[in-house]
């Protein structure tokens, strides 16, 4: 649309150089990902020697599953991806109802205090997990948690280590806040004339009409949790815990293969990747529902 | 759009689902844990003096769990031979149980500082040996209690001696070769040395010089750059000490002035950045599978390598395959010493334990075993008997003499994990083109900064 | 579409029908609906925030048997000193003629003379050279108490500086390209996205292997590409290139999410504007200047604030693919907080560096939103 319309000769010519350009850039965002995974098929010393040549994004020469078979050996590899899922999967639901939560009540009901609260939130978008991995470490093997045998103290080695200090997000509340603004509050004031409370109202009249912001949420509270690498490190001791960016550091102690690395890359990016192509629309709908209101 | 979100959080839910499932019934992960006491008998009571406090009940209680953590995960052969270790030790008693829970080498010292300061330590921690003195100072190891004699005959290379008390011993120890090939160097005539002969500084350089001229290998040395971390202080240090430097000044442990950047260190930090210069050796961005497989497919003429990386061009070069000594710079051929080692936790409930274990794994036959699994140094000349490979005449043998002749440990501090890092940054950076004296006297600012802000780590004017 | 204004103007009218007895359920119910956010923003952000502040102004240690003390602003101090050692050149003292060395240069006094423990400069004690130039004869010095975090300040600010409009523009150019229902469009904004969806740590260990010297895929392709006149350069080894190189993978890995939102922008603008400009006799240029990119204003200020923040927190990357080198040429701000944090066990100077870090975030986005604001 934002291309003027030519008309005739002129159009296709312009209409070849567009489709050319787009092949070129999808090339270069296409292959490297190519790359990993056409060499995780391939014996170690065929992917050093295929890098002269295009066949290093072919699927050709000596192909066997031999990589995933031994990276699979190595590391417990279907423990962490489990492991990473549950982590993953847990903190993006709870983290959608607290934040939705949180955001409802700052921006649609109105309370003392809750600007200075959404101020203090909306900064706290600049700290750096880095910079608090520490402290934070401090805090958490001092907490207590009712576990099967009783109240213990210190919250490592477990699943809720991993989850509970990610669930609340400032990126997520401030998300929600700019959606719900954007709704006709006539919704909630019908509501609130026939005589619905504020959580029913949440339940009933916000959320079934909130999906794309739900998804946006969903999506980028899932992406860094399926990242997570420093902070398990720290907290997790037991390899029954471990998620899979951990799991990566097995393969590059001795016997450094990249056949294997590459097998074990593509195991943990592949199923991202999928799930991405199978929701591709509303993955990138609802991150595109995220820009509008910004 | 509401049936994609339908369909996203029916996927979620399930993905969850699928997890707890999983999660409730945990794999056997650590196949130790599950490993019950092969002779465990019921009518055994325990003996009197290993537990007096239990006369009141005679009966055999459930047998007391230790945990040991271990730095070998992703390395299925070491592992096998712990594991084994651990299911004999379980099974030779039935007082205790040893389970095993392994971290990935890369970030195993993390891991076990922030259980440090989270409190929970294992009871039999497993640790690289210069480190030792900065978790013994620190308060988390205890020192062992081994019956009379048990260390007699180790190599003192795996005994971790901190403040006069041992806190930790190898099942062997490791020591670095020039890895070379008695073809390559006759063909270019060069003088294949020996631990009574090694190559001075101006024959090894020589020596460097007509493999790089020859132009048949990428690199006449490979001094496996790729292996950031521990590796540059402990394979990289004797070069330096060897030329009368240090990384600290070891008469007082409080100032690396003099020993980091006195004329030997300088003059140690110009040949090394010559290395690089002259394009002897692959740099600092050495991919990590080269450094694996360049010697082997013939890319480097000589490799500065540890015995653990010995078997595989053995196998391939056989009788051709040597082990050199290190050169000699002026002040005698050196190489690290001190590789991993099992020590006790001072948090530990069960001390006497752990200590039953690390006298059960330092027997002969498992010193024998790790070496002939993985090609490490057996820690005793007796154990080596009974090895494929240090035995009198095997292939390695002369590593054995390597660690009894030249082997140096690293200092001796707990400053050390700081001054390791601080020395692996300076020798990239000189490496990489930065001015030598600039960069080691700022190195020497950097340790003795470290060590006044830690009040001297202990030691005293 | 409702606009702020109207909704609070509406808000209002309907604030004022309630009663007091509804005005309080209202207030309890926020709170409560809030409060586990809040609670564990607190617990999990706000408090090990301000333990790193405190932190800051203390000696304390990873782990040590030490007691900890408090130090007031020694760490600052040290993490931010800069001074100026102008050298004169050695002289002969019998002629007073400027001594030479064999390649006929100056020869100058070292620095640490002047920098350890020498009575005479008490200001330059402890400091280390961070730069030096030659200005006529003398030698002017630039030191600092920590010359690593300095360079890793500016490499942060350099790194910021080119890949926010690098990225930024990038994918707006992205975003026009596929603005658009012709055949096969949907399969390209695809695959632009896709490296968003890959964990930075694999990308990062993948393009290790792409930007390797010798065996690596890039080398290659360029030399396949100029028929071998291209000389092989090692990417992450040779100080000037690695930075770019890292640069360049972020950008790669991080527009095509930014291309999505650009997208999402472009939608929101009605083609009824587009007509009314064909009408006038607009060129591409000028719809795009006068159309396009005002209707773009939110978007924009969205995709500035998110890759600076990005940018500013670069450290995974760096981790994994370089660890600060070579010469420092890659360093960054929070890469030397986990460095001196964790590594070297020494919180305090690591929380000290987090802390500098919050100020110079927090002003970069007041100065943003500064001259983002909305000028009526």
């Amino acid at each position: 649309m934002t291309v003027k319309r030519v008309k005739g000769r002129w159009h296709n010519v312009f209409l070849v150089i567009r489709y050319l350009l787009m092949t070129l850039l999808g090339v270069v965002f296409f292959f490297p990902i190519l790359f990993m995974v056409v060499s995780s098929f391939k014996p170690d010393l065929q992917i050093l020697q295929d890098t002269s040549s295009l066949r290093a994004f072919l699927p050709v020469g000596e192909l066997s599953f031999q990589n995933y078979v031994e990276a699979f050996e190595r590391a417990p590899t279907e423990r962490f991806i489990l492991n990473s899922l549950l982590v993953t999967s847990i903190t993006v639901i709870l983290g959608l109802v607290v934040n939705s939560m949180a955001a409802f009540a700052l921006s649609i009901l109105r309370w003392r205090g809750q600007g200075v609260v959404l101020s203090i939130i909306i900064a706290t978008f600049i700290v750096p997990f880095e910079t608090i991995a520490i402290p934070l470490l401090l805090l958490v093997s001092r907490l207590p948690w009712i576990g099967a045998d009783g109240i213990v103290f210190g919250w490592l080695n477990s699943y809720h280590v991993q989850i509970i200090p990610f669930i609340a997000n400032a990126f997520s509340i401030f998300l929600f806040v700019q959606f719900f603004k954007s709704l006709p509050f006539e919704l909630v004031e019908a509501a609130r004339i026939d005589g619905a409370g504020w959580f029913q109202i949440y339940r009933r009249i916000i959320i079934p009409v909130s999906g794309p912001v739900f998804a946006t949420v969903a999506i980028l509270t899932f992406l860094p949790m399926w990242n997570q690498y420093l902070w398990p490190i720290m907290v997790v001791q037991q390899e029954e815990y471990r998620p899979v960016m951990v799991g990566l550091q097995y393969f590059f102690q001795l016997n450094v293969a990249w056949g294997e690395i590459m097998a074990y890359l593509s195991t943990i990016t592949v199923p991202v990747l999928v799930l991405f192509l199978a929701l591709q629309r509303a993955f990138i709908e609802s991150i595109a529902s995220s820009g509008i209101k910004g | 759009m509401k049936t994609r979100l339908y369909t996203l959080v029916f996927l979620l839910i399930a993905l969850v689902l699928l997890a707890a499932c999983g999660g409730s019934q945990p794999e056997p992960a650590a196949p130790a844990a599950q490993e019950k006491p092969a002779a465990e008998a019921p009518t055994t009571a325990p003996e009197p003096t290993e537990a007096p406090a239990q006369s009141a009940e005679p009966s055999k209680a459930d047998p007391i769990k230790l945990s040991l953590w271990y730095h070998g995960a992703g390395n299925e052969t070491e592992r096998a031979i712990l594991l084994q270790i651990i299911e004999d030790f379980n099974s030779s008693q039935d007082q205790w149980v040893v389970e095993m829970q392994d971290f990935p080498q890369a970030s195993y010292n993390e891991s076990i500082v922030a259980a440090a300061l989270a409190g929970n330590l294992p009871d039999i921690i497993d640790m690289d040996g210069p480190v030792m003195p900065n978790w013994a100072w620190s308060g988390y190891l205890a020192p062992l209690e081994l019956s009379e004699g048990a260390l007699d005959g180790f190599l003192p290379g795996a005994i971790g001696k901190w403040d006069g008390k041992v806190y930790s011993v190898g099942l062997w120890d490791a020591a670095v070769a020039i890895y070379a090939r008695r073809s390559v160097l006759e063909k270019y005539n060069i003088r294949i040395p020996t631990l009574d002969k090694p190559w001075t500084k101006d024959e090894f350089d020589a020596a460097l010089e007509t493999l790089q001229n020859s132009g048949e290998f990428e690199y006449a040395l490979d001094l496996g750059m790729a292996w950031t971390g521990e590796w540059y202080p402990y394979a990289f240090s004797p070069f330096l000490q060897s030329f009368g430097g240090d990384m600290i000044d070891r008469s007082t442990f409080l100032t690396a002035e003099g020993a980091l950047n006195g004329p030997e260190a300088i003059e140690f930090g110009k040949w090394w950045q010559s290395l690089f210069e002259r394009g002897l050796v692959p740099g600092t961005s050495q991919d990590g599978a080269d450094r694996e497989t360049g010697f082997l497919e013939g890319k480097y003429a000589l490799q500065w390598n540890g015995n653990w990386a010995a078997l595989p061009p053995l196998e391939k070069y056989g009788d051709d395959m040597l082990f050199l000594p290190a050169p000699d710079f002026g002040h005698g051929p050196k190489i690290g010493a001190a590789s991993w080692q099992f020590g006790v936790s001072a948090t530990s409930q069960h001390k006497d334990g752990a200590n039953a274990f690390i006298e059960f794994a330092i027997q002969d036959k498992y010193l024998a075993a790790f070496s002939d699994g993985i090609g490490l140094i057996p820690s005793t000349r007796s154990a080596a008997a009974m090895t494929k490979n240090y035995a009198p005449g095997g292939p390695l043998e002369v590593f054995f003499d390597l660690s009894k002749e030249q082997a140096l440990i690293r200092p001796p501090t707990p400053g050390y994990p700081t001054m390791a890092l601080i020395f692996e940054k300076a020798l990239a950076d000189i490496a990489n083109g930065a001015d030598v004296e600039a960069t080691l006297d700022a190195a020497v600012d950097e340790i003795d900064a470290d060590i006044e802000a830690n009040g001297g780590y202990g030691f005293q004017d | 579409m409702t606009t702020a204004t109207e909704i609070s103007r509406k808000r209002t009218g309907f604030w004022a029908t309630l009663s007091l007895n509804d005005r309080r359920t209202e207030v309890i119910t926020g709170w409560l609906m809030a409060s586990p956010a809040i609670f564990l923003l607190l617990t999990f952000l706000i408090i090990p925030f301000f333990l790193a502040f405190v932190f800051a102004f203390t000696n304390q240690r990873l782990i040590s048997p030490n007691p900890t003390e408090y130090v007031g602003l020694r760490n600052f101090s040290r993490l931010l000193t800069v001074r100026l050692l102008i050298l004169e050149p050695l002289t002969n003292e019998a002629t007073g003629e400027p001594v030479r060395d064999e390649n006929n240069k100056l020869i100058y006094p070292r620095v640490r003379e002047f920098t350890r423990n020498n009575p005479d400069y008490p200001q330059y004690n402890g400091l280390k050279q961070w730069l030096a130039w030659n200005i006529g004869q003398k030698r002017w010095v630039l030191l600092a108490g920590d010359p690593v975090f300095l360079r890793s300040l500016y490499n942060t600010f350099l790194f910021a500086l080119v890949v926010v409009p690098v990225q930024g523009g990038l994918g707006l150019v992205l975003a026009l390209i596929v603005n658009q229902r012709t055949t096969g469009v949907n399969i390209f904004r695809t695959i632009y996205f896709m490296p968003v969806v890959v964990s930075l740590v694999v990308v990062s260990i993948l393009w290790r292997f792409i930007y390797d010297g010798q065996n690596g895929l890039l080398n290659n392709v360029l030399q396949f590409i100029t028929f071998g006149a291209f000389e092989p350069i090692d990417w992450l080894g040779n100080p000037s290139t690695a930075l770019p190189a890292i640069m360049a993978m972020s950008i790669w890995q991080g527009v095509g999410f930014h291309m999505v939102i650009w997208l999402a922008g472009l939608q929101t603008i009605p083609p009824v504007l587009y007509e009314a400009a064909s009408v006038e006799g607009a060129n591409g240029w000028q719809q795009f200047r006068y159309v396009t990119w005002p209707g773009l204003r939110n978007t924009a200020v969205f995709v500035l604030v998110t890759i600076t923040m990005q940018a500013f927190g670069l450290f995974t990357q760096i981790d994994v693919m370089t660890r600060g080198g070579p010469l420092n040429a890659t360093t960054t701000v929070i890469f030397q907080a986990v460095q001196r944090g964790f590594e070297k066990q020494d919180i305090a100077y690591g929380s000290a560096i987090s802390v500098v870090f919050f100020i110079m975030v927090l002003s970069v986005a007041l100065i943003q939103r500064y001259l983002t604001r909305e000028r009526d």
